[in-house]
């Protein structure tokens, strides 16, 4: 039997974590849960020998160990608490070299936690650039545990790191640095009433017993009366232990190294290109033009893959029709599951392109400088600087758009951020728009140059984003913050993207959509086909009678009567019924029974709206022929009570609106549900938007109609 | 060179200070785990075109934070 090593990453953010990890485990990594809480568990495997392989964890990234946020919790209880399932036999500690001080800080605080642990010194070559030697044993003898130099970016180091961690590594022979002194006899009290394995550790948990999970209300309990016995002061205490290290790391780092201030160069560097990136005017055309290559990306470059995609799917399934017997087993195959794979399939490109220029914006350390340029606009609504990726990319597809906001650290920021960015106009509403612009804009210029249908199509893009904004400040009121937030984060130095970092993440992305999203998606497909394709009693089974009797009576059956008979079918069926069903609460809106199908029907996703009408309408031929063919019945098309039009100007407004507004795809909630980990997002989005696309419809017709 | 603490929220772009204290508990944690350590000295290296937030560089390297955040430490001008 192979001896199972269970590792534990850990580090601050931007120590070059993550790509130790990949070095590590390459494409053997999985994301799975934390029990119990909406974290992502990142984990990897490394076959280190014949006889021991490792389970890698990769924990979130964090400055210190005194938790603030959720991630930080699951990071602070894995270290703490020895009944965790993730609770590690070994740590690697990736401590940034060109940034020692700060990094040693951290290392100091899991060092006295007593866990066998080694240090990755890592970016050994930026400092080496920088004109600091480290003298490596030095410091390894300073802090009592194993160091090892690495270069994870360019993998150098990794044999010697994977070699440490195969022999025994001991327990971190002494205390970096004597906390019990703060408080002894309190100290003492509450490490045996938590059972906490180090002075340190009994320390955390005097400052964060109320949220840490590893206590029973009983052991919190005895330890509020140990605290209020004692009258200890957490935040005081936590000063002061900083201090006390920091005084500790000093005298360290004078020992340990040594620094040619004539090579000290890369902040300068950095911070000559920030004069361009950051500058008032130049910022914000450069942020622009990035940006607009980004969104042009995945609006337009992905369409090649997309369509190609399409057209894959499409030819399979008139495949499989054309030699499977006909059936129920068959339709199934065809109209329910083929085309929920095919619908799921069809957001890779786009999701692997978002993610590659996320990571390569994040790797190259612009991210946060677009932080930096947006935060005052955006905080102001209740997001952050970080949101504006997402909500550019919302303008092309909400799902990778809400996969992208996994950068945005603060929960609430987060939250908003996701539940708007549906509400900008992405693509998929461009052909219910081309619709119904075609059948109510007339063809006429505004001030002799502009064309009055393209206006009509900004004023949407421009209403969505207006409409999310608002969306966003409502939220910000009524959203309650559940950590404490601060904006203070590092400007890491620019640095070239590493192209294998970028590939793993575009893989890792569309991975967990497929998996986790996927299964949403292909459920509510295969509902949505049971409802289009069956209908009450065998009143579907008479339609294909009635038709059978033209069918039998020669070949060459007119394209218009197999038009006609899938309307039929269409209308019989329980989406029909439920069409019907609605019409009296869409009735106010404008609406028919017709249109309330096509909202049931395009469920899935916006433009199949397009599709149902040209079914309901039995209008048949390519795309273009399509748009005109469901435009003149449109034009045409009468209430059969009163002889009034159907679709009025205040009709097309009044749909249009809706479609910018109502929650009108599966895929986003699928997503929303999986990045959220819960169904109580995903179901106020959907109440909140639908329930705005009514409100704004219904006063759009009441008013115009 | 008996001058008074200024908050580092109100020095301009390129100004320096040396800082002597942090002034409120959980923040000031936060601040002292990201390097703002009494004695280090710090410059602020650009104010967001927005007015907020602001760049400083505290040892050798460089960390963005609102200026909310910054006032919390209490520098003394250089």
């Amino acid at each position: 039997m192979k001896k199972s090593l269970k590792i534990a990453l850990i580090g601050n953010p931007n120590s070059g974590k993550s790509s130790l990890f990949n070095v590590l485990t390459g494409l053997r990594q999985k994301v799975g849960n934390f029990a119990g809480v909406t974290v992502d568990k990142k984990t990897g495997y490394l076959p280190l020998s014949r006889d021991i392989a490792a389970e890698i964890i990769d924990l979130p990234g964090t400055y210190s160990l005194y938790p603030r946020r959720i991630d930080e919790y699951i990071t602070f209880d894995v270290l703490l608490n020895k009944e965790n399932p993730s609770y590690p036999d070994l740590l690697i500690i990736v401590a940034d070299a060109s940034n020692l001080k700060r990094n040693l800080l951290f290392c100091s605080q899991i060092i006295d936690l007593k866990i066998p642990t080694v240090v990755a010194l890592n970016m050994i070559d930026v400092a080496r650039k920088n004109g600091l030697a480290i003298d490596v044993s030095k410091l390894s003898q300073e802090l009592g545990v194993k160091v090892i130099p690495i270069n994870a970016r360019e993998a150098k180091g990794i044999t010697e790191l994977k070699r440490a961690i195969q022999t025994a590594v001991p327990v971190p022979r002494h205390d970096f640095v004597d906390v019990r002194s703060l408080a002894p006899e309190m100290m003492e009290r509450v490490k045996t009433i938590s059972e906490a394995k180090s002075d340190y550790a009994a320390f955390q948990i005097a400052c964060h017993y109320i949220n840490v999970y590893c206590l029973n209300p009983e052991q919190k309990k005895r330890i509020r009366e140990v605290l209020t016995q004692f009258q200890f002061a957490a935040a005081k205490s936590q000063g002061e232990e900083i201090v006390k290290r920091y005084e500790k790391i000093n005298p360290i780092l004078a020992a340990a190294t040594s620094q040619d201030t004539s090579k000290q160069q890369s902040i300068e560097t950095t911070s000559n290109i920030d004069r361009w990136l950051l500058h008032p005017i130049w910022g914000y055309a450069i942020f622009l033009l990035i940006f607009f290559i980004v969104f042009q990306a995945i609006f337009s470059w992905a369409e090649v893959p997309m369509n190609a995609i399409d057209a894959a799917f499409g030819w399979m399934q008139k495949q499989l029709q054309l030699h499977l017997p006909q059936g129920f087993i068959t339709s199934l195959l065809t109209e329910g599951l083929l085309p929920g794979i095919g619908g799921i399939v069809i957001f890779i490109p786009q999701i692997m392109l978002l993610f590659g220029f996320i990571s390569i914006l994040e790797d190259t350390g612009y991210m946060t400088r677009v932080s930096f340029l947006m935060d005052r606009l955006m905080s102001k609504v209740g997001m952050s600087g970080k949101s504006t990726l997402p909500l550019v990319s919302g303008m092309a597809c909400a799902v990778p758009a809400i996969m992208g906001t996994r950068g945005i650290e603060n929960w609430k920021d987060r939250i908003i951020t996701i539940m708007v960015t549906p509400l900008m106009s992405c693509s998929a509403r461009l052909p219910v728009y081309t619709l119904l612009i075609g059948l109510m804009v007339p063809d006429e210029k505004v001030f002799g140059i502009m064309n009055l249908k393209g206006l009509t199509m900004l004023g949407l893009y421009v209403l969505g984003w207006i409409m999310a904004f608002m969306a966003a400040l409502v939220m910000k009121w009524l959203i309650k913050a559940k950590e404490k937030s601060y904006y203070i984060m590092e400007l890491p130095i620019y640095r070239l993207p590493r192209w294998k970092n970028v590939g793993i993440t575009m893989i890792e992305k569309a991975k967990v959509f497929v998996v986790d999203a996927g299964k949403i998606i292909i459920a509510i497909s295969i509902v949505l086909w049971l409802l289009a394709s069956f209908g009450p009693a065998n009143s579907l089974k008479q339609i294909d009678e009635k038709y059978l009797k033209i069918e039998s009576a020669g070949p060459g059956i007119p394209d218009e009567v197999k038009l006609q008979k899938q309307s039929e079918k269409l209308e019989a069926s329980y989406a029909g019924r439920i069409g019907k069903f609605i019409e009296p609460v869409i009735r106010p809106l404008g609406f028919d029974w017709k249109i309330g199908i096509a909202l049931i029907t395009s469920f899935a996703a916006r433009e199949v709206f397009v599709g149902t009408m040209a079914t309901i309408y039995s209008v048949g031929g390519d795309q273009k022929s399509n748009f005109e063919g469901i435009r003149e019945r449109m034009k045409t098309e009468q209430n059969p009570d009163t002889g009034e039009r159907i679709y009025s100007t205040a009709t097309a407004v009044s749909l249009m609106l809706f479609f910018a507004f109502a929650m009108q795809c599966m895929s986003t909630l699928a997503v929303v549900r999986r990045e959220t980990k819960s169904w109580k997002w995903p179901l106020i989005q959907l109440a909140y938007m639908t329930g705005l696309a009514y409100l704004v419809s219904l006063a759009t017709f009441q008013l115009f109609g | 060179m008996n001058r008074s603490l200024l908050p580092l929220g109100e020095l301009k772009e390129g100004e320096k200070g040396i800082i002597r204290r942090l002034s409120q508990g959980d923040l000031s944690l936060k601040l002292l785990e990201m390097g703002f350590l009494p004695g280090e000295s710090v410059t602020i290296e650009k104010i967001a075109p927005l007015g907020d937030p602001i760049s400083v560089k505290v040892g050798s390297y460089l960390l963005s934070l609102r200026k909310e955040e910054a006032n919390v430490v209490m520098v003394q001008q250089q």
